[in-house]
This record gives C-alpha cells, structure tokens and sequence, in this order.
C-alpha cells in the first residue's frame, strides 16, 4: 500500500476519501494491471497483478493512478533515513517495507514495544498504513509483518521459528514459481517445510529455499544495506600533492564550505556544527571543530570561521585530503525574536558571534542572566549570546559592586560584634580605616546546595575608606552564634 | 548667551566634518559622525566642543590611584553612557571579574551587553566588533594600548559609527603606560573623592551617599583640560554636579576652583 499511501500524501488535501479504492496501474508487458491497491480496494477484492479491465468491470468508478516505481523506490529511502530516529541502522526493502536494525537501540525509546507503537503511530498520522514486527531475524520479521495476523506483533527472543511455523511458505520472500511448486508438493505452511528433511527438498529447489528459510530462522545471518545516515552532509577533497600552507587550506576551506552550503539551501538548512577533518600523510588527522549561534549556509561567512582557525592545524609532512562534515543542521529560520537586536537597523550579531566563539571559545562570548540566589557569586549565569532574554534583572536596591573577587579574599578587620562595621581593615598590605559604611545586608547560605551551608550566615557591608575607595566586604557568621560562621572577615567587591 | 556657543558648535562640527570626509565610508557614518551624547551637566557640556561626549569615536577612561587594577569608577561611568545609548554593547576584558548585577544598577540592563573575554587579545575583540556596526558601543578593558592601535581603533569607531570606550586597567599605580600619547577623542581620569553624609542635614545617619568623583577631561581635541566634581551614575546612568558636600577635603575643591 506503500504506492497508494504515498500518492494521497502528496495529493494532500486534494486527495480522495480513504473510502474510495484506489489502485495502481502498470503494464505487464502484454496489458495494464493493478500494480498495488490500498486497503479499500483490496477489500473490494482488487490484487495486485489483477487485468485492469476486469477490475475496472468489478468496481467501475475507480480510481486508477500510473504507478511510479523509481518515485516510489526513492521515497521508501527517504522513510528509511527517517526511522534512523529509532536506530542507526535502516535500510528500504522494496517494494513497500523497511528495515531497522534495533539491536541495542530499542531501550532509548522505552523498549520494543513502545517504540514499534511510536512508529506506526508517527506514520498513521502521516497518512501510511503499516504493519510491524520485532523479531530475532530480518527474515522472520519480514515474515510477520507482512503475514502475521496483528498491526503490530512482537516475537521474543528465541521463539522465531515456532511462530513462523503457522504462516505460509510464500512468506519466506520466495519466487512465486517455487511457491506454486511448493504448494503442488502440499507444502503450504513454514512449518512443515522446517519439518521436512533438508536433502531432497535442497535437490529438487536449489540452494535458494534452504538459504531463505535459515536467515528467517536465523541459523544463518543475513546482513543488512543501510541508508548512508542522512543527516550528514559531507564534502572531501583529495590532492594530489600534500599541502602544508595556511594559504592552500584557505582554498581548500573555501571551496568546501562552498559545496556544503550548497547541500545545505538545497535542504532549506544551516549550520549549527562544522568539523574540519584533515588527513595527513602519516595517517593522522587533524579535526577543527566549529560552532554557529544560529543555522548559517553563508560559504564565505563559514569559511571565515574556519580560516580563524587554521594556524590550529599542524600539517606535519602534508595534508592530503580534507572533509567538511556538518554534524549538526537546522532548519535556517531567519529573524527570530533577538535579544541583542541592534539599535537603528543595524547588521546581524550572529555572524560575530560565530567569529568570537571561534577565536576564544564557547565559554568566553555570553551574556550574563539573573539567577534567583542571593549569594552573590551564584546570582549570575552565563547564556549564549544569542539566547532569549530573561525579561528580569537583579533586585536594584541593594549595593552591587562592579568588581567581584573570586575566591572572595581574607582581609585583617577590627569591629565591633555582632552588627557594626570595621572600623579599619587590612587588604594586601595596605590599612584602609573607615570612614562610611551601609549594611549590614545579611545573606544566608542556600543549605539546599551544599551541607556546609546550612547554617552559614554572611553579613555584606559596603565601606568607604579615607580616600573615597569603596569595598564590599563580609563578615563570616552572624556574631553571636558560632556555628553561622568563624568571624572572619573577607573582602568580596570592588564598588 | 547660548546664541554664540550654538553657532561655534555648529562651525566645529562642519570642520571636523571637513577633515573626516576622506576617511568617511557609509552614509551612517556621516551621519553618525558630529552626533553627541551630552552629560545632561551644563558645565562639561558647554566645556566640550560638541557639547558632549562625541559619538562614533574613541574615548579612553582611567582610574587614577589604586582603583586603576579594578577600572570601577571607570567601569560605570561607561556603563552609565552607554545605558542612555540605544542598542546592544560589547564589553570586552582580559578576565571576567566583571560583575553585571553593577551594571544594571548603572542603568545597563543585563539583555544589552555581550561580555567576550579575550585575555592579550581585547583590541582585536574590539576592533572586530566595531567593524560590525551592530553596537551601540564597544568597551575593551586594556592595559596596553599604543598610538597606532588607538588609531586603528578611532577609525574603526568613525567608519561604522560605534562609540568605544578603552578601560584603562593596570596593577601598577603610577603605570607609565597610561601616559603615552593615544588617538582617543577624549580621555579621562576619575579620581575618588570622600563622599558625604547621606543626608546632608542629618550627618549623623550612617549609611552610603552616591559615590564622589573628580572627573578630569585631561586631554580633548578642541578643549582645554579641565576638571568637575560629579556624583556617580544612578540608575539611569547620569552624572550629577555635586552638590557642596560638608567634609570635602580642601585640595579637591581648590583643584576644582582652578580648572573652572
């Protein structure tokens, strides 16, 4: 149903009701037939293989579409990258079945069961009817799904062969000349043909029925052609002669990310992600990673970025080949709502964003949010900078220095207990007596972070001394009980 | 009165008009070009040849005295320009001391400001984020900055339009650095002053007043050096003259009295 599915799909709205039949047409050579027929046809009755003709006497009015085999065939490839968000490994199994090999994968999607119902919920909201089995083969799943009783059947492990025994022998994906001559032999069901000795049957069909009938019991493996991983796109360069000079990696980037971006407008994508792979002549390689604040196919804007870092590359003897992989992709949005939007209809800040993460890394270029903490250290997170704004700052009465120490540094005070400022200090050496002081601003530890601050007390005061410097500086403890803190004095800001 | 200093703003904005046309790349330069941000003070606006702080240009600021490792003062009287500036800020510095909650106390709200820390590499930080145009202003907190680093970063600031602000930052008290010569448009020392009572009629409540500055213009293109006593930035970032302030040390006033 694979071919009737996808027409209505792209029919989209236009297409019939899932009621009316619809059928495939394709020439045998000598007339039309029906190439493949949706559940309503079929239960009209209409096969595929049937003469157009009489079908169109059996049922007049229906719907009868040209087949498309090779649109087809690239369709069920486009679905096999699809399901590699179920598992690495897929594969398109014409005429209308896929693949996945789920071995160790299963479990990310909350185990079989949960994710063969994922998927034929996923592809019943896209219009595709679908079968689905788990089996320890590829052959006895292929078997199951297309044979089996049930939408969705789940064979545990170990137990293949007995429930393949009951289908029919055409479901060991069989020519249909060796299943008519099976039948004529009264072999109809899987199950006896297990039963049946080996030798004479090998004789009389060759090796083909005896191979097919051990990959779906899994005595013997059958290996699978996946889909190359789509989401990848991926350029490589070869040369002749080694290079080793920033110029010719220059040409090189160049004319990579030209190609990659190219692949990239043809997906309607941007760059989040862009890994650099340079093969030395030695066998090594060399990677440059990058990075993007927001999806970008500009070649010439990619391209910088990676040329920032070529000093990076050590050429050793030679590079000899150079890929360009985009690990990471989105879908290119352009103008989303910016926080730093510039002022006066100035220029995009992700491009300069990309070229200062590049240069100095991710953890260099942010922009500093409020956090709901009252220890000051912990009271500013770093985001992207292109992240949404926070829409809050930080409560605006409270003396904030421009400066914070880190680690908040001991200083020799001399002050009255429990809630007077120093009267002097002492900070690297130098004595600062003084003169004025707001406070004290009691702040207490956040105990459900760390154990040690349970009880812990800090009491903030902002102090100016004789020359007009001011500082921010704590005293640990409340002053009166012990355990708040040992009284030791700190200077945590530089106002 | 204001008829006169109107009419020779206007002359020198032509002139300097004039002298950048060569360098003059884009339409928003020109345009930017002679636009001002005044101090909202009548005596520094009236004291600077374009009655204000010049926009599209660089402008270098330093603590004087210990406070120069820390910029503090420095630090938000930029934070305080550029809150009454429209759009996004870089801030560039060598280590992220930095602390925002400060920032948007002088009136910086947190969402503007794009902090890159670019340790023996604030100029070219700068100099980049310049060339974007994108910012209402670029601040670099460096300690070393030369003639033609000044120069690239001034022509930079002219062509895209954007306002910079070098940070003077240096562990060195008295750094002979800081007295090199440099192609800032303006550049200031600010200098701590003793702060008075909180409320002047009541100097027995403690607590903390704004924060006394001696601002000292010590070199402009166009005006004589000069000196006032200022209140730091609040919340919105403006300056206040200060008001007589009871305990102020008698040399800051004498200092004051002689730049006036």
């Amino acid at each position: 149903m694979w071919p009737t599915d996808r027409w209505r799909r792209l029919q989209d709205s236009a297409a019939p009701d899932r009621r009316a039949p619809i059928v495939t047409r394709s020439h045998d050579g000598r007339r039309w037939v029906i190439g493949a027929a949706d559940a309503a046809a079929q239960g009209l009755g209409l096969r595929a293989g049937l003469p157009l003709a009489q079908a169109q006497a059996m049922r007049p009015g229906l719907t009868v579409i040209d087949a498309d085999p090779a649109g087809d065939a690239a369709g069920l490839r486009d679905l096999a990258g699809w399901c590699q968000r179920y598992a690495p490994l897929t594969a398109a199994d014409p005429p209308g079945g896929i693949r996945i090999d789920s071995t160790g994968a299963d479990h990310l999607q909350g185990g079989e069961a949960a994710m063969l119902a994922d998927l034929l919920d996923r592809l019943a909201r896209s219009g595709f009817t679908a079968q689905a089995a788990v089996a320890d083969t590829p052959g006895a799943a292929w078997a199951l799904a297309r044979y089996g009783n049930r939408p969705l059947i789940m064979v545990p492990p170990g137990e293949t062969t007995p429930a393949l025994a009951p289908l029919p022998v055409a479901a060991l994906r069989l020519p249909a000349e060796t299943v008519a001559a099976l039948d004529r032999l009264g072999f109809s069901r899987i199950g006896q043909l297990a039963e049946a000795p080996r030798g004479p049957l090998a004789r009389r069909f060759g090796a083909g029925l005896m191979r097919q009938l051990d990959y779906a019991r899994g005595t013997v493996f059958e290996p699978l052609e996946p889909v190359p991983p789509r989401a990848l796109i991926r350029q490589r360069l070869t040369f002749v002669e080694p290079l080793a000079t920033a110029e010719a990696f220059a040409t090189v980037i160049e004319r990579l990310c030209r190609a990659v971006c190219a692949a990239l407008a043809r997906r309607g994508e941007g760059a989040r992600r862009l890994d650099l792979v340079c093969e030395r002549v030695d066998g090594t390689m060399q990677l440059v990673a990058i990075g993007t604040a927001r999806p970008v196919r500009d070649a010439v804007h990619l391209a910088r970025l990676l040329a920032e870092r070529i000093e990076t590359i050590d050429p050793g003897l030679g590079v000899e080949a150079m890929t360009l992989w985009v690990p990471l992709a989105e879908a290119a949005a352009a103008g989303q709502g910016d926080v730093l939007a510039p002022g006066g209809g100035g220029a995009d800040l992700g491009p300069l964003i990309d070229r200062l993460v590049a240069r100095f890394g991710a953890a260099q270029v942010y922009r500093a949010a409020p956090v709901e903490s009252d220890v000051p250290e912990r009271s500013v997170a770093r985001v992207a900078g292109l992240s949404p704004s926070m829409g809050r700052s930080w409560p605006a009465a409270l003396p904030r220095p421009l400066r914070l120490l880190t680690p908040p540094q001991p200083v020799q005070a001399m002050a009255l207990l429990p809630d007077q400022p120093p009267v002097a200090f002492t900070w690297r050496r130098k004595r600062h007596r003084v003169r004025r002081a707001d406070g004290p601003e009691r702040i207490f530890g956040e105990w459900w972070r760390r154990d040690g601050e349970m009880r812990a007390v800090r009491d903030y005061w902002a102090v100016e001394d004789e020359a007009g410097e001011r500082f921010w500086l704590y005293r640990s403890g409340d002053g009166v009980e012990p355990e708040t803190g040992n009284l030791a004095w700190f200077v945590h800001g530089i106002f | 009165m204001i008829q006169p200093i109107q009419s020779l703003t206007a002359l020198r904005q032509t002139l300097s008009a004039l002298e950048r046309r060569g360098a003059t790349k884009t339409l928003g330069a020109a345009r930017a070009l002679g636009a001002t941000l005044p101090f909202g003070i009548d005596a520094i606006d009236r004291h600077l040849p374009a009655g204000g702080l010049r926009l599209a240009s660089l402008h270098e600021l330093a603590d004087t005295g210990p406070a120069l490792e820390h910029a503090t003062a420095a630090g938000l009287m930029v934070a305080g320009i550029l809150a009454r500036l429209p759009g996004p800020v870089l801030w560039v510095a060598e280590r992220a001391d930095l602390f925002a909650p400060a920032l948007a106390q002088a009136g910086l709200a947190p969402d503007r400001v794009l902090f890159v820390n670019a340790p023996r590499a604030v100029l070219l930080a700068m100099e980049e984020g310049l060339h974007h145009g994108g910012f209402a202003g670029v601040v670099g907190e460096a300690r070393r900055l030369d003639t033609t680093a000044s120069r690239r970063l001034q022509l930079a600031a002219e062509s895209a339009g954007v306002t910079a602000f070098a940070l003077r930052r240096s562990r060195t008290i008295r750094d002979p650095a800081l007295a090199d010569p440099i192609a800032a448009v303006t550049r200031w020392r600010i200098a701590r002053l003793p702060s008075g009572p909180p409320v002047p009629e009541a100097p027995w409540v403690r607590g903390l007043a704004p924060a006394l500055w001696r601002l000292d213009l010590i070199r402009c293109r166009g005006a004589d050096p000069a000196s006032w006593t200022v209140e730091a930035c609040d919340a919105t970032g403006r300056l206040r003259l200060a008001a007589d302030v009871a305990d102020r040390p008698v040399a800051a006033t004498a200092r004051q009295r002689r730049a006036g």
